[in-house]
């Protein structure tokens, strides 16, 4: 029975860390003996060891390199130590780069991180068992705790494991002193990187696994290839617009909300991350009066920008209550009513809709066309949460292409702009600024928020439109009046 | 073996069209179009607050639709719901599973939901009576771990997972409304549209896919990426996709002219990207990188604008506020941090 414990990180699956070539080729790069860093020798005691690297040297080849500036290259070479390319000849526990005359040197590729082949305890025991054999009691308290559980669950193999350390510590006595030493540090860098010491950051923490392998051939059938075939046609049959005019559109989008990043332009009357104060929030909050020359130019941007406003919504409906055609927007609202809401509510939302907008002779009947109004009510037959698409849509183009545009020419926008606040910036000192961060309070619950808004949706809703038919019952029964006086 | 010829080189030659018929819409490149467009300056941006209070790596974060609350998830079993403008915690709420991979927050504030290596998608009651947050609903049906979630509305939630599909649930019944399938790999994450007609899910295959959610359809794929796609995002006009792979760069797609329009790369980047999201205006992206960086991008440029150094370990999730204020980043060293 074999036990095979794969703890690859998925490495079997394809090459899982796709960094690792680019660092590769930088290496090797680095390396060049003409165009590389320079390397120089180090003296320990009596030996002397060949190519070593300073942490300057590094930083300056990678920045001239890359042509970035120093921390940047520090950054870049950090990496290189992380992943065991380069490795530290003092403080070896430290996988980072200093740039000052510390002292690195290029690891062998045969212990460069691997994608072939996993790394196995198997080797980190026999690493660790040498270590022991050599001197005892040189382990560290982490590398101990591993060595005892790897002697408990590798004990099947641990004759072997044993064997192999006293091999391996005997061919490492015929070295000569410098291979030796090199040959040390060396292993106990790459160990360093794959088995870290406990409370550090280590590069080959690759976090959860992957669970197919993309590197399986899907097996041609002509099953496949006819899917295939399908989805290629549908997809050469779709509408494109030229490129240009997309890039125009984004670029168009990009510009018009260029004054409403925060990230790019300043915020009136100030950034509530960066004082404190939270008054650009209470000035924009939805349920207030008077809305910011901000926000009221936000509803010229675009019909979508206006109706996810309640504010917008606000002065949109007034408008068409003017026109007399405010069923439009109530419609519309009804039927997103629909489409956001539990699906227990559907089909009574979506028959007070009919009564209340689609049906002959309804009180607040909207202008949809005769194919889209056939197609609505047989599909209200068995609601659903779409039901109502055609027609809402319907509805969206009418509202925007006719009464949008003139809504922005009106005197109600007209009153919005001439009442939009216009705050001035804060001028905050040291002192208020640490008075602010005192009196922070949490911020209301969006909970809350939305129960405030929904509780003013319904205080509009119970002071009503005008009902036609009532308005018309009225008017008959006075001429009604008039009649009978005549 | 004749008809299995024919069939394979009709789809080669289906393959080809396709390429020629986007060729054809490609009338001009970015850097054409932004030739005229003013550089943005070098952008910095400093910590403000930083959330603690996580024991172990943070998976996942998520901006809620109010100005300053969202929700964390780690791999201590923990789901946090801050108010980062105090550095409050509102809700600690314990998970049965602590291999936690995802996590979201409905735009009404209510719900908030999270899944990982236990496949299920757990949906939480923010609302409950006397505070008490509960599980309200569990979503089991993938057969691989989930990797990500957005809900689209109170009642429904789309998620994506190791299984290679997406699904759409009822969220008040429990039950699958459709499935996505599609990908040949794991399925890594998902962005919902600005309109919530359609979302977008990136996947160990390489590619990208666009679908329309009440059909069920995919409309588009988009490849180019070398490696893992492992982060997706909507431009916030609705009409491009962004997407970050392991093979280190960035790339925007534009869906209207089913175009590659720009590569994110530098020769100094190697590690690969974890997470992104774009500015409010679009102009800038923001993507979170292995080697424990965010990066800033001008979108329309494609250089470097700046960078966000603090963390400690590798940056997991990112996200921009919804009125585009400041940036919140989740990292493995169990800090979240804002930027403004």
């Amino acid at each position: 029975m074999t036990i095979r414990n794969v703890h690859d990180c998925g490495q079997r699956h394809r090459p899982r860390v796709a960094c690792l070539k680019k660092v590769e080729a930088l290496v090797l790069e680095m390396q060049d003996p003409t165009s590389g860093v320079k390397s120089q020798t180090q003296r320990l005691v009596i030996t002397t060891i060949p190519h070593a690297l300073t942490g300057e040297d590094v930083v300056a080849w990678i920045a001239k390199r890359f042509n970035v500036d120093a921390a940047e290259g520090c950054a870049i070479g950090t990496m290189m130590v992380a992943f065991g390319y380069i490795y530290p000849l003092r403080d070896h526990k430290r996988l980072i780069l200093k740039s000052d005359a510390s002292l690195y040197r290029f690891q062998t590729p045969y212990f460069w991180p691997a994608q072939q082949w996993p790394v196995e305890d198997t080797d980190y025991a026999i690493y660790l068992a040498k270590r022991n054999i050599r001197k005892n009691g040189v382990l560290e308290l982490h590398e101990q705790e591993q060595y005892n559980n790897l002697h408990k669950w590798l004990n099947h193999k641990w004759d072997f494991i044993v064997m192999q350390a006293k091999e391996q510590y005997r061919a490492g006595k015929e070295r000569k002193k410098p291979d030796r030493v090199v040959f040390d540090c060396q292993e106990r860098a790459y160990w360093v990187v794959h088995r870290p010491p406990p409370g550090s950051v280590s590069a080959m923490d690759l976090g959860l696994l992957r669970l197919i392998d993309p590197n399986q051939e899907e097996s041609e059938t002509s099953d496949y290839f006819r899917r295939i075939i399908i989805f290629t046609e549908q997809c050469i049959m779709r509408p494109r617009v030229k490129s240009s005019v997309s890039l125009g559109a984004i670029v168009k989008y990009i510009t018009t909300y260029k004054l409403h990043d925060a990230f790019l332009s300043p915020v009136l009357p100030s950034n509530p991350w960066l004082t404190d104060d939270p008054a650009y929030w209470d000035l924009n909050s939805l349920t207030i009066d008077n809305p910011t020359r901000m926000r009221v130019e936000r509803w010229t941007f675009s019909f979508g920008e206006l109706l996810s406003d309640p504010r917008g919504r606000d002065g949109f409906r007034l408008f068409l209550k003017k026109e007399f055609s405010s069923e439009n927007l109530a419609f519309w609202e009804a039927c997103e009513a629909v489409k956001w809401g539990t699906a227990s509510t559907i089909h009574e939302k979506a028959q007070q809709i009919y009564k209340t907008f689609l049906a002959r002779g309804a009180p607040r009947w909207i202008n949809i066309d005769g194919k889209t109004m056939e197609v609505t009510v047989r599909g209200l037959k068995h609601p659903h949460r779409y039901v109502l698409d055609a027609a809402q849509t319907h509805i969206y183009m009418l509202m925007k292409k006719d009464k949008y545009g003139r809504y922005l020419k009106s005197p109600v926008y007209m009153d919005y702009q001439r009442r939009a606040t216009d705050p001035e910036a804060h001028n905050f000192t040291e002192t208020q600024l640490a008075q602010n961060a005192k009196n922070r309070r949490p911020s209301l619950s969006p909970i809350i928020l939305r129960q405030q808004e929904e509780e003013q949706q319904a205080k509009l809703e119970a002071s009503g439109p005008v009902d036609l038919t009532q308005v018309m019952s009225k008017l008959d029964k006075r001429n009604m009046l008039k009649e009978g006086q005549k | 073996m004749g008809e299995m010829e024919q069939l394979r080189k009709e789809a080669e030659s289906l393959k080809d069209q396709i390429i020629v018929a986007r060729k054809g819409f490609a009338d001009t490149t970015l850097q054409e179009a932004v030739a005229g467009t003013a550089v943005v300056s070098r952008v910095q941006l400093k910590t403000r607050k930083t959330l603690r209070g996580h024991l172990a790596k943070i998976y996942a974060m998520h901006w809620g639709a109010g100005l300053t609350q969202c929700v964390s998830a780690s791999q201590d079993g923990k789901l946090i719901v801050w108010d980062t403008l105090s550095t409050n915690k509102v809700n600690a709420i314990p998970l049965k599973s602590s291999w936690v991979m995802t996590c979201a927050y409905a735009p009404s504030g209510n719900l908030v939901a999270c899944g990982g290596l236990d496949n299920m998608c757990s949906i939480y009651n923010l609302k409950g009576k006397d505070g008490n947050v509960k599980v309200m609903r569990e979503l089991a049906s993938h057969t691989g771990y989930l990797s990500c979630c957005r809900f689209v509305s109170d009642s429904e939630i789309i998620t994506s997972s190791g299984d290679c599909t997406c699904i759409l649930w009822d969220i008040e019944t429990g039950t699958e409304k459709t499935i996505f399938a599609g990908h040949l790999g794991d399925c890594m994450s998902l962005g919902v549209a600005p309109d919530f007609k359609s979302f977008i899910s990136g996947a160990c295959d390489y590619t990208a896919k666009h679908w329309d959610i009440r059909d069920g359809n995919c409309t588009h794929t988009l490849s180019g990426h070398e490696s893992d796609v492992n982060a997706i995002g909507f431009f916030p006009n609705g009409n491009g996709i962004l997407t970050g792979s392991d093979d280190a760069t960035c790339k925007l797609y534009d869906l209207r002219s089913d175009q590659e329009l720009i590569t994110y790369q530098d020769a100094t980047i190697m590690c690969g990207v974890t997470s992104l999201a774009p500015s409010l205006s679009g102009r800038l992206l923001l993507a979170g990188y292995d080697d424990f960086n965010v990066n800033i991008w001008d979108a329309l440029k494609a250089e470097r604008v700046g960078v966000l150094a603090g963390h400690d370990n590798r940056v997991s999730c990112i996200g921009v506020s919804s009125d585009g204020m400041a940036c919140c980043t989740g990292s493995w060293d169990s800090f979240l941090k804002i930027w403004n």
